[in-house]
């Protein structure tokens, strides 16, 4: 473990300020403010462990984990910009599993409302509902939260830092704090005299840090600017750590198979052939399949391909259309959730004329690049874990209750992912690692999952349908009922994580259609929990990765229906409803230069989702061309609110973007018996360079409040490219993938 | 059994079968684990390397069937000492989740080896095998021109 690292476990874990030749801010406050979860204490946004000085200089510690989106950047650029340490000079490390680094911003999103239309009071209910996520002790990198809980937190963490280094100064010096200033890690008298904080790191553990106002944004050198990412140089030189990097002394290799049939597990099996292979170490069975140690990955692939084993069946649905037909049930049936129902939505207003459609959504593997794996040491009365995660939380008390410790006994070292897109809030892959590790006392071992493996064993977003019934009238919808049938992510994966099922409506189900920024009389929502129980989980965007295509391609038949543009049909309803969201369409309308016609041969469509507090308008050209339809040109306009780095935004925007298309077009996981069809990228693609569009993004800033950029790019991706098949074709795609009914370029 | 292999440079005996993929050889064995597994099946290029100058798929190549010296990315350059196109890289702050990188600079620095100043046609050609879920496509593209302009002053 590197110095720094023990340095901020011992911290954290013990919860004591001053270590020796270092300071940690705010740990004071780490004990006391976490004993009473729900007070909203004076001066709570100081509470967070976030800056470490020792003699090597400043490190900040992240709460949120890298995963690809940039966090690690822009939350250093918060602490940094009151902090006033040179760019160059900054370290970032990310921090050990703690309840100060709960997420507060996440559990505010869980209320039943709009996000568009927050007020006061549900703004305050938030707030309660985030101090639950401290209860619960959520250390959650998700739901586009990241940004939102920091803004505050992080920036504070600076100020009360600087400002007792101040102090610190002050003394040494026979002057009043006020008359320094602080430049480049430095604290500076008005004669020239100088200390660096490394100097008064000490002398400042000893100072109870003041309550410190906040620089305007008139005043900030690092946010709002495009900062050089703090991984980059690691990135683009195979540098980087990622979880199936790392390589602690004396490491092995593991591979793993489990039972492919979802909820079956092994009836007998036979390694004879398997341990006589080269490097087996030792074959480990678990009831629901084998892990094989060896001196490397591959021969550890092979051998555990070599194993043959008696599976169970699986209890689940044997065919797609089974699975399908139990979606449908949902659908016919009583609703869950009725979160939107605005005027009557059971009566088509008079001289209107109905519009009806029927969509239909397959479930979807994260693929993310880097496949699932964990290493892990157990010693007897330690588990040390390395693990790239969402949660580290979550991942210590698994691994703890898995191998029989103390989570106090277990340490986390969270690594770079190589993509999360929320399945590495899972902690599957990590209690794997640490149950594998148990049986090889003493000797540190890496388990990496195939990508077979990784693709069959996924916590799918799930599948869904969708009945849409609509009216039209004087070019305006005056109807809009919606239907919605899904598994419940957030019933499954929220029994699996916090240990109990939530009841109640499912507002994640209905995301990105029930809360759309529409003025329309008569409009209802309703969802459907699907009584399945494949294994479902967090997708980048989650319901609205659902509901946004059918929600949105409805939109936009409502608009034909009604002769209207379909772009001026969606902001000509929206307008009145949410100012910020109806500017983001226009913003497309003049990049793209949006005319609703297009030549012979090019169509294009808009599409449009609220999503995490986040609008986002996208308008795709596609082009028939002789190899095919090509999606050439895409525009996207978002208003996060605040923009802390113009870069990252964009980046985000793009890859969100481009992964709701990789979906939209490509992506399909089917079951047979209970096991996915696919199994690797040939049977599950998505794009490419050459099929990726050339793409310019704006980002808006009207919206009151910070929102995130992680998963609000994805949702109108998946509408907007439908929508533009439409316009080439004259043909609706009302189902997904769109490669089954599209001649789309792979 | 005792197979040689020059990779960047430095010869090195490796203890293994000769059908261990070279991917394997090079992230376990020698740990140089900035050659990527994504796929294992020639479907990603996450594990792309140069053997003789030419890209390759690690994950394809046998170890006995390794016919000249290999370049992995920490081959190509350093944090210190980047490669013009790593440098590229980072001026057009290309990576997101990072893990593909390693591979798509191997796949577009052979590229570049082979057509200096390629044109977006070409980039599709050569880089359509290389697999990015983050999205990061049209910040590759443009790095690949820059570096491209780059390399020719
Ligand atoms: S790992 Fe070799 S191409 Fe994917
Ligand atoms: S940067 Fe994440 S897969 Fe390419």
């Amino acid at each position: 473990m590197s110095r720094i690292g023990k340095i901020a476990r011992r911290t954290f874990l013990v919860g004591s300020a001053a270590i020796a030749g270092g300071v940690a801010f705010g740990v004071y406050y780490a004990n006391k403010g976490m004993t009473n979860p729900l007070q909203h204490a004076k001066g709570e946004t100081t509470l967070n462990p976030y800056v470490l000085i020792d003699a090597q200089g400043v490190t900040l510690i992240a709460p949120r984990a890298e995963m690809g989106q940039g966090t690690r950047t822009t939350l250093a650029a918060l602490v940094a910009e009151e902090l006033d340490v040179a760019w160059e000079d900054i370290r970032v490390i990310h921090g050990p599993p703690g309840q100060a680094y709960y997420n507060h911003a996440m559990f505010g999103g869980i209320l039943p409302v709009a996000e568009y239309k927050k007020g006061p009071v549900a703004e305050h209910l938030g707030q309660m509902a985030g101090y639950l996520g401290k209860a619960l002790q959520t250390q959650i990198t998700g739901g586009s939260s990241s940004m939102a809980d920091a803004f505050e937190k992080m920036r504070h963490a600076g100020a009360t830092a600087r400002e007792t280094l101040k102090l610190a100064a002050a003394k040494r010096f026979d002057l009043n704090a006020s008359d320094l200033r602080t430049e480049n890690g430095t604290v500076i008298a008005p004669d020239g005299r100088s200390l660096t904080y490394v100097e008064l790191a000490p002398a400042a553990a000893e100072i109870a840090p003041p309550d410190v106002d906040l620089r305007p944004a008139t005043e900030w050198k690092y946010l709002g600017k495009s900062m050089p990412r703090v991984d980059m140089v690691e990135k683009s030189t195979g540098t980087a750590t990622f979880g199936i990097d790392v390589r602690p002394e004396g490491l092995v290799y593991a591979a793993l198979r489990i039972n492919p049939h979802f909820g079956g597990g092994m009836t007998g099996f036979d390694d004879t052939e398997a341990r006589k292979m080269p490097g087996v170490q030792k074959i480990i069975h678990f009831g629901t399949g084998i892990a094989v140690v060896a001196s490397n990955t591959w021969l550890a692939m092979k051998a555990a391909e070599a194993v043959e084993i008696d599976w169970e069946t699986s209890p689940h649905p044997a065919t797609q259309e089974a699975i399908f037909a139990s979606i449908r049930t949902a659908l016919d049936g009583a609703p869950n959730s009725t979160l939107r129902d605005d005027g009557d939505a059971g009566t088509v207003p008079e001289g209107a004329s109905l519009v009806e459609a029927e969509y239909s959504l397959p479930y979807l593997a994260h693929a993310a690049m880097e496949p699932m794996n964990a290493t892990a040491l157990y010693t007897g009365d330690e588990l040390i874990l390395w693990s790239g995660n969402q949660a580290p939380i979550l991942h210590r008390k698994h691994c703890a209750e898995a191998v029989g410790l103390a989570p106090e006994a277990v340490t986390v070292h969270t690594t770079y992912m190589g993509g999360g897109f929320g399945r590495r809030g899972e902690y599957d892959y990590s209690v794997y690692a640490a149950r594998v590790a148990k049986e090889m006392k003493g000797t540190p071992v890496q388990l990496t999952w195939s990508r077979e493996e990784d693709m069959t064993h996924d916590f799918y977003r799930p599948g869904g349908l969708g009945r849409f019934r609509g009216a039209v009238k004087d070019g305006k919808a005056v109807l809009l009922d919606g239907r919605i049938a899904a598994q419940s992510c957030l019933r499954q994966a929220g029994a699996r994580m916090m240990g109990f099922e939530s009841g109640g409506p499912d507002k994640a189900l209905v995301e990105g259609a029930f809360d759309q920024p529409y003025r329309i009389p008569n409009h209802r929502i309703t969802g459907h929990i699907a009584e399945l129980t494949l294994p479902v989980g967090f997708w980048r965007s989650v319901g609205a990765s659902l509901t946004a295509f059918m929600y949105d391609s409805f939109i936009d038949e409502m608009a034909h229906a009604a002769g209207a543009d379909p772009l001026d049909f969606r902001y000509q309803m929206m307008k009145d409803e949410h100012a910020p969201s109806a500017a983001c369409l226009a913003a497309v309308r003049e990049m793209s230069g949006w005319t609703g016609k297009t030549p012979e041969g090019i169509g294009r469509g808009v599409g449009f989702c609220h999503s995490f507090g986040t609008p986002v308008a996208q308008v795709i050209e596609v082009e028939q061309t002789a190899g095919g339809i090509r999606i050439s040109k895409a525009w996207i306009a978002c208003d996060p609110g605040i923009v802390l780095d113009p870069s990252i935004v964009e980046a985000q925007m793009i890859g969100g973007m481009i992964y709701g298309l990789s979906a939209a077009a490509f992506g399909e996981i089917t079951f047979t018996n209970g096991a996915a069809d696919q199994q690797n990228f040939p049977d599950y693609d998505a794009i490419r360079m050459h099929t990726a569009p050339k793409t310019e993004v704006r980002v808006l800033t009207a919206n009151p409040r910070l929102s995130g950029v992680g998963e609000p790019g994805t949702p109108p991706a998946m509408p907007a490219l439908g929508n533009a098949l439409f316009d080439l074709t004259g043909q609706r795609a009302r189902a997904l993938p769109l490669n089954k009914s599209f001649d789309l370029i792979v | 059994m005792t197979i040689s292999l020059t990779v960047n440079g430095t010869e090195h005996a490796v203890d293994l079968p000769g059908e261990v993929p070279l991917l394997w050889a090079l992230r376990d064995e020698l740990n140089l684990t900035g050659t990527k597994y994504g796929c294992g099946v020639a479907a990603c290029g996450a594990c792309t390397v140069q053997i003789d100058g030419q890209p390759v798929r690690s994950c394809q190549v046998a170890l006995a069937d390794v016919w000249g010296p290999v370049t992995t990315i920490e081959g190509l350059g350093t944090p210190d000492a980047m490669a013009v196109i790593q440098q590229a890289w980072v001026d057009h702050q290309v990576a997101q989740c990072g893990y593909c990188q390693s591979g798509q600079i191997m796949q577009a620095a052979a590229l570049l080896a082979e057509t200096p100043e390629p044109t977006d046609d070409e980039i599709d050609a050569a880089m359509q095998g290389n697999l990015c879920r983050c999205g990061t496509y049209p910040r590759i593209r443009a790095a690949i021109h820059d570096a491209a302009r780059a390399m020719k002053v």
